[in-house]
Formats: structure tokens, sequence, C-alpha cells
């Protein structure tokens, strides 16, 4: 059969497109990196990594740029999200898998996927109505802590309630990937279903485990409006869950209007920006090979 | 000759939601033999053999009727310890599905489950089944590796091995060498007939070469129902129901 | 004694298995409650029918009619763009790279690494991009800003639909002399439709949802833009600012904007659950 020339023409318009559009998708990490990278490299020409992302003395305008209460403040929110929703979302998912009947996982279903949908700016407003007030009236007087709420745990709540469904939904994809005929090989050595869920399920699942909340992690290092709306943003080293900080991303956001008026500034925030990519980066990698390779061995 | 009835499965009849799978069975299954369920894919003989060790239990919408009768116990109106009656069977599957630990802990698993963790009873026991599924000689020195690490073929067998350390009173082999090469399909099959003097074994196939290889005893159903049932030999020479002719003839498959 | 000491070890487990699920449900309904509840008394028409008024965030007269508007041009026009480079990408990967098993989970795995790239960091990229391109702020700027954050996931979510075409129809369409393009967009497309367009409407939640990427590319104004090269307001930036003014009414305002919002991302979610819904139904199984 002979193609006729303009059907030649669309087809190669449309091959050549779907090329450059493929092409653009593969580069676009590199292209990211090296945007941000040639506006921190200014920083970097002065100061060497070292003492950035280790020195408390940030004083932008004074050409102090020290990253370290930052960083810190990132960490304890992120790790203590994790804390909170990874047992959450464990115990959820199992129950889901393995134990609840068909029709509670139908009405969980569009629960997860909205709470997945809700934009973070949402979630800042309600931990200003909800969690903000509840820390600063009731779980702090608890710990003879006096505090206006806007704290490290109060970012910590929401960012954990926002990743929940994001890790919950990848957990449910790991436990079904588990052949079911595992566990009836494992039922029928005369194991209880809790035992078969233990030793067997829990184990075969286990790298796909630590890979949903190594995704989590990276997805709450990164989140911005939310947290930084609830955690109140005061630049200094914090010492405990009750005192307020001040993450990597909402140093972003919070400065980017006077940043063109002070030198440097900007290439700093870029730096900044550049650590959560890379960090972002470097911890998506491992958990989504982690993740192939367990989907592989099954 | 022992001639006892060991499973007795008497009217069964089971659906799942509004599809009927199993229709009325009623099927004898005798004491140390090799009783093969035979058909064409589909018919129901899984189902069949999942009802005997309760896995059935954990589907939903699942209705079963009927009595099973095991050593003159009725299985489905007991509500027992289901997982003692669990280990009354060991069960080999289409694909071998080694659990997610070593080889050893593969077949001590069983064991531990059930309480007996000293160390040199288990040692004795895992290398008894070992050899009793053929399989020590290949792994007696890397019984830590995982056992995914195994091929195929001796996966199925350490699996064989993991089902009898629970010291059960029934096999029950769902197309055990579906998935294996020739060979350990061979290996298997003539571990079933050195295993029946000590087991009672019901094999599903629907392979009908195997079934005239190995089996005492035939099941045939067709499409959730029991068609006929009897000795081998009778079976495969003097056929009585038409349809049985027909499947005999390979006209269906 | 033991079997005991299991089964009440289980039952403790099931308990807290079953709290677990029933405070993610919570959750959400304390969340969709809260937001109601502090929002629905300040709601009114003029704050969705008008743009802010002269005193408008000391708690006077006028509405978000901006940046709902804003937020809307903001996510359609990315949502847009995406759509021109997402689908043919994920075309490309299902129906030329068919073969390329390798290729293919290579390009996926990127696209899931771009996926967990945080927003704030296509924010802070694309303002780069501005200054280095000399454009100012403004809503051509944030759509493609929002376009670069929402691609992967227009193509995640367009790639699971067409991975679920079955092989034996592309074979057909080649038998029948078509090319792979062809094939392409009138087979894959056409039998995906309602696949695509929960693909678009996940991504267009997305979009309007997003304040990080846009903060530093669109800008913030009290005007309707009337062109792409102007800034514009969205409403998460709305609610954002409003709330950081300390004048109770303005807050309030914050809260009613807050619930405007929500209402938007749950029209959008049901009514992509219930086209993949009907999707599924009417998929023809070969």
């Amino acid at each position: 059969m002979s193609i006729k020339p303009g059907r030649n023409i669309r087809n190669r318009f449309h091959n050549i497109w779907m090329l450059i559009c493929i092409l653009l998708i593969v580069l676009m990490p590199v292209i990211l990196a090296f945007g941000l990278y040639f506006k921190a490299s200014l920083l970097l020409s002065d100061n060497s990594v070292f003492s950035l992302l280790f020195s408390k003395d940030w004083q932008p305008s004074k050409q102090n740029f020290g990253f370290y209460s930052f960083i810190l403040s990132s960490l304890w929110i992120t790790i203590l999200s994790l804390a909170i929703c990874a047992p959450v979302c464990l115990l959820s998912a199992i129950y889901l898998t393995q134990y609840a009947r068909s029709n509670v996982l139908k009405l969980m279903h569009p629960v997860i996927d909205i709470l997945a949908g809700i934009p973070s700016v949402i979630y800042g407003v309600w931990g200003i109505i909800v969690i903000v007030p509840l820390i600063a009236n009731h779980i702090a007087p608890l710990f003879d802590v006096e505090t206006s709420g806007y704290t490290i745990i109060a970012g910590a709540i929401v960012l954990a309630i926002m990743i929940i469904p994001f890790v919950l939904n990848i957990l449910i994809e790991v436990f079904n990937t588990i052949p079911e005929q595992l566990t009836e090989a494992s039922l029928s050595l005369g194991a209880s279903k809790w035992e078969t869920i233990k030793f067997v399920l829990f184990r075969k699942a286990f790298p796909g485990i630590i890979s949903a909340f190594g995704l989590g992690l990276s997805r709450a290092f990164g989140e911005t409006i939310a947290v930084l709306m609830v955690v109140g943003n005061v630049v200094k080293v914090p010492k405990g869950i009750f005192q307020p900080g001040y993450p990597l991303p909402a140093l972003i956001a919070n400065n980017y209007g006077e940043m063109m008026s002070i030198p440097m500034y900007d290439s700093a925030l870029m730096m900044a920006a550049l650590i959560l990519f890379v960090v972002v980066l470097l911890f998506n990698f491992a958990s989504r090979f982690a993740i192939t390779r367990f989907e592989l061995r099954i | 000759m022992n001639n006892h009835t060991k499973i007795n499965i008497n009217n069964v009849n089971l659906s799942i939601g509004k599809q009927h799978i199993l229709k009325n069975i009623n099927v004898e299954i005798p004491e140390k033999k090799i009783t093969v369920i035979l058909g064409p894919s589909g018919c129901g003989k899984t189902t069949l053999l999942k009802c005997l060790n309760r896995l059935t239990d954990s589907y939903e919408d699942i209705n079963v009727s009927g009595n099973i009768f095991i050593n003159n116990k009725d299985i489905l109106k007991s509500n027992g310890d289901i997982t003692e009656l669990r280990k009354k069977m060991g069960l080999l599957s289409q694909r071998p599905y080694p659990l997610p630990m070593s080889i050893y802990d593969n077949v001590a698993y069983g064991l531990k489950i059930s309480g007996r963790k000293k160390k040199r009873f288990l040692n004795k026991r895992v290398e008894h089944y070992l050899k009793q599924a053929s399989l020590w000689e290949e792994t007696y020195d890397r019984l830590k590796e995982p056992a995914s690490s195994l091929s195929i073929g001796q996966q199925q067998r350490l699996c064989l091995a993991r089902g009898l350390a629970v010291d059960p009173e029934i096999i029950l082999a769902d197309e055990p060498t579906s998935a294996l090469d020739p060979l350990s399909s061979q290996a298997i099959e003539e571990k079933f007939i050195h295993l029946k003097q000590y087991y009672t074994i019901v094999l599903v196939t629907h392979i009908l070469r195997q079934a005239k290889r190995i089996a005492d005893n035939i099941v045939f159903m067709y499409l959730g129902e029991v068609i006929e049932q009897g000795p081998a030999e009778s079976f495969f020479n003097n056929p009585k129901m038409e349809k049985t002719k027909a499947y005999l003839s390979g006209a269906f498959n | 004694m033991m079997i005991k000491r299991k089964k009440i070890e289980e039952k403790i487990f099931k308990v807290l298995m079953v709290l677990a699920t029933m405070t993610i449900a919570f959750a959400l309904m304390l969340i969709i409650y809260s937001i109601l509840y502090k929002g629905l008394p300040s709601l009114s028409w003029e704050m969705i029918s008008q743009t802010p008024k002269g005193g408008f965030y000391f708690g006077k007269e006028g509405g978000i009619l901006n940046a709902i508007i804003g937020s809307l041009y903001l996510s359609i026009g990315a949502t847009f763009l995406a759509f021109i480079v997402g689908l043919p990408v994920a075309l490309y990967i299902n129906v030329h790279l068919v073969k390329r098993k390798k290729i293919v989970n290579a390009i996926r795995f990127f696209l899931d690494l771009l996926w967990g790239v945080p927003s704030i960091v296509y924010g802070a990229f694309g303002f780069s991009l501005m200054i280095y391109m000399g454009i100012r702020t403004s809503l051509l700027a944030g759509i493609i800003t929002v376009a670069f954050l929402i691609i992967p996931i227009m193509i995640r979510a367009m790639d699971e639909v067409f991975k679920e075409v079955p092989r034996g129809l592309m074979e057909a369409a080649f038998s029948l002399g078509s090319t792979k393009s062809e094939t392409a967009y009138k087979i894959f497309f056409r039998q995906c439709v309602p696949g695509v367009i929960t693909a678009i409407l996940l991504s267009l939640g997305r979009g309007i949802g997003d304040a990080a990427s846009v903060m530093f590319t669109t800008g913030y104004t009290d005007h309707i833009p009337t062109s792409l090269t102007q800034p514009t307001a969205t409403l998460p930036l709305s609610i954002f600012f409003q709330l950081s003014s300390p004048i109770p009414e303005v807050q309030n305002r914050a809260y009613a904007s807050a619930l405007v919002l929500t209402i938007i991302i749950l029209i959008i979610s049901l009514s992509a659950r219930m086209i993949s819904g009907k999707y599924q139904k009417n998929k023809i199984n070969f």
C-alpha cells in the first residue's frame, strides 16, 4: 500500500514532535539542576559548601548565609511527620488489603483520593483553624510549655496528614502485588492470619514499605505553603518540638519579594532550592529504585 | 489393601456471589492413595481443593453448603481451631511460592509457628524432610540462603518439604507440575508415588497423561459437576458416561 | 495458653488497624467540616462575583473574582500546555517504544522522579528563568511554570490508561496499514478518551491548588488579566495573603476563599472519579 504524500508529512511531523517532547522531559531534571546551580554559583564562589550548610549565621544584609538552622528545621519537621504518618499508614494499609471487606475499600478509595487532591494551602488553613489552637491550648500545657501553637509539631502534624494519602496509596499497591498464593501457603502450614501477616507478608513487603516511607519523606521535605503557615518561621536552631521552626521551603517562599533588593540574597535562595532539589531527587531516586527492584522480585 | 475412606464430600454446593461454582459434589477419597481430580480448566477443581482446607474462608460473598467429613469429622461445620485442620494438610500450588526467608526457615516455619523452637529438634526435622523431598543433597551446604535462590523445580520440592514438615495426613496438590520443566515434573510425580504409602494425596490436574501415570482413583469434573468417579483402571478402560468418553477421546480440553 | 496470647495480639492489632483507618477518614471529615464552619458565614455572592474594591484588604467591599478567574486561566492554560507536550510522550512510549521495555521503564522512572520535585523548586527555577529571559511576572510565566509541574503527573496518568490498551488492538491497526502515529492518535487516543479526560482533570486540580510555584512567577493584582503578559492573582495566594492580615474581616474572607477553593477541587475530583468509574464499565475487553 502506498502512503499519500500528505499523510507522510503529517506522520513526519508527529514523530518529530513526539521526539522533541520526550527529549524535553528527559532533559528537564538536568535543566532544572543547571538553572538553579547557575544562580547559586555566585554564592558558592564566595563560600565553601561546608560553611554554608553548617553555619548558623543568617544575616542576609551582612552577606552571611548559613543554612544550618533551616536545614535542621526541615529535618525535624520531616522526620517527625513521617513518624506520625508511618504507623497510621502501615496499619491502615494492612487492614485495607488483608482484613477489610471490599465495601470498606470502596468507601476509603474516594477518601484517600480527596485527601490527596486537597491543595496545600487548604491544609495550611486547616492547620491554623484546628491544629495550632489545639497545640497552644491543650497539648503544650500537658508538657508545661507555653506557646502560640505555631510550632514544629504543628507543621509535622499538618504535613503528616498531607502525605498520608500519598504513602498509603503506595503501601496498598505494595501489599496488593504480593500474590495471594503466598498467603495461602503460609495459612496451609497452620499459621494464623496474623502470623502470616507478621512473618510472611511484612517480610516480603519490607523493601516496598521502606520505599513508600522514603517517598513520603521526600514529599514532606519539599512541601511549602502548608508548613509555612503553621510553623512560626523564626530563624533559630530548634531545640524541641514546641519551638517554632523555619524550614527551607518556607525560607524561599517568604523572602522572594525582597531577594532582588539585597545583593546575593537571590543567589542564597536559589541555593536553598538547589539543596531541596538535590535531597529530594536523591531520596526519590533511592526509593523508586528500591521499589522497582521489589516489583521485579515478585 | 487399605480401602478406608479418608475424605467424604457430601452434597457440597459452592457459590461466589451469583456464580454457582460447585454443584452437588459427592466424592469419596480413599486413604493412602493418589486421587486425581481431572477436568478441563475452569471446571471448579481448584475451588474444590480449597474447600478441603477451608482456604475458601478468605473469600468474600462465598457460600458453601453440604458436608465434608475428614476422619469422620465435618470440617465445614466445626468451629474449632482452623489452623489445626490446615496443619493436617500440606498444600502444593501451581507455582512454587517459597516464603521470603531462608531454605532452612521455609521448612522450619510450620514447626516454629506451632511452638517447636528447640534448635536440635528443628535441625533434625529440616534434614529429614528435605531428604524426603529429595532436596537435601542439593541444599545441605546452603541452608541459610534465601529460598528464592533455588531453581523453580527445587523451589517446588522445597514447598513439598515445607508441607510435609507439619506432619500432615493429606497432601493437596493443585497442578503442581504446571510451571516445571519435564524433568522436575517427573521428579515430583515419582515423589508422589513414593509418598502415597504414608499420605493420602489429592492431586488436581488437567493433564490426562499425568493422571494415567499416577492416579489410583479418578474424579472427573466438568463445569462444576462431578461426572464420573472411580478406580483409575476402570475409568480409563471402561468409562460409563458419554462426557467422559468424549473427554478421553480429546473432544474438549 | 500460647494460642490465647496469639489471639489477643491479633485482636489488639486489629483494633489499632481499624482505628488508624478511621483516623484517616476522620481527618478528611474534620478538614471539610472546619473549612465549612469557618468559611460559610463569610461566603457571599459579592465575594465570588466582584473584584477587590478600594479598602478590600482592610475589610471593605469587594470579592475574590480576580483570584478565581486568575486561577482558572492559569490552570487551564497550564493544563493545555502540559497536554500538548504530555500526550505525544504518553503515546510515544506506549506505541513507538512498545518493544523497548527498558527505555520505557527508564522514561517512567524519570517521570516519577520529576513528579517528586517540590513545586517550590519549580517556582524558584521558573523565577530564575524569567529573570534570565527578561520576562516580568505574568500569567504566561505562571502558566509555563505550572505546566512544568503538572507535565509528569499528566503523562503518568495517561500512561496508566494507554498501558491498558490491548496489544491485539494495536497489531490489528498495524495490519490494516496504519502508521505508528496514526495508530497512536486514532486508535489509542480515541479508545482512551475518558481516561485522558480523567488525567486532564487530575492535572487541572493540581494546577489550581498549587501555590508555591506561582508565588514567584505570576505576581499579584486586583484586576482580572486581559492578556498573557499581565500579572494575575490566584486563589491559593489570595487565601494566603488574606490570612496573614491582622484584620478579622479579612481573615474571615480568607476562610471563605478557602471554602471556594475546596469546592472547586471537590467538583473536579468527583467528576474525575465519575468519568473514570464509567470508563471502567465501558471498556472493551479483548
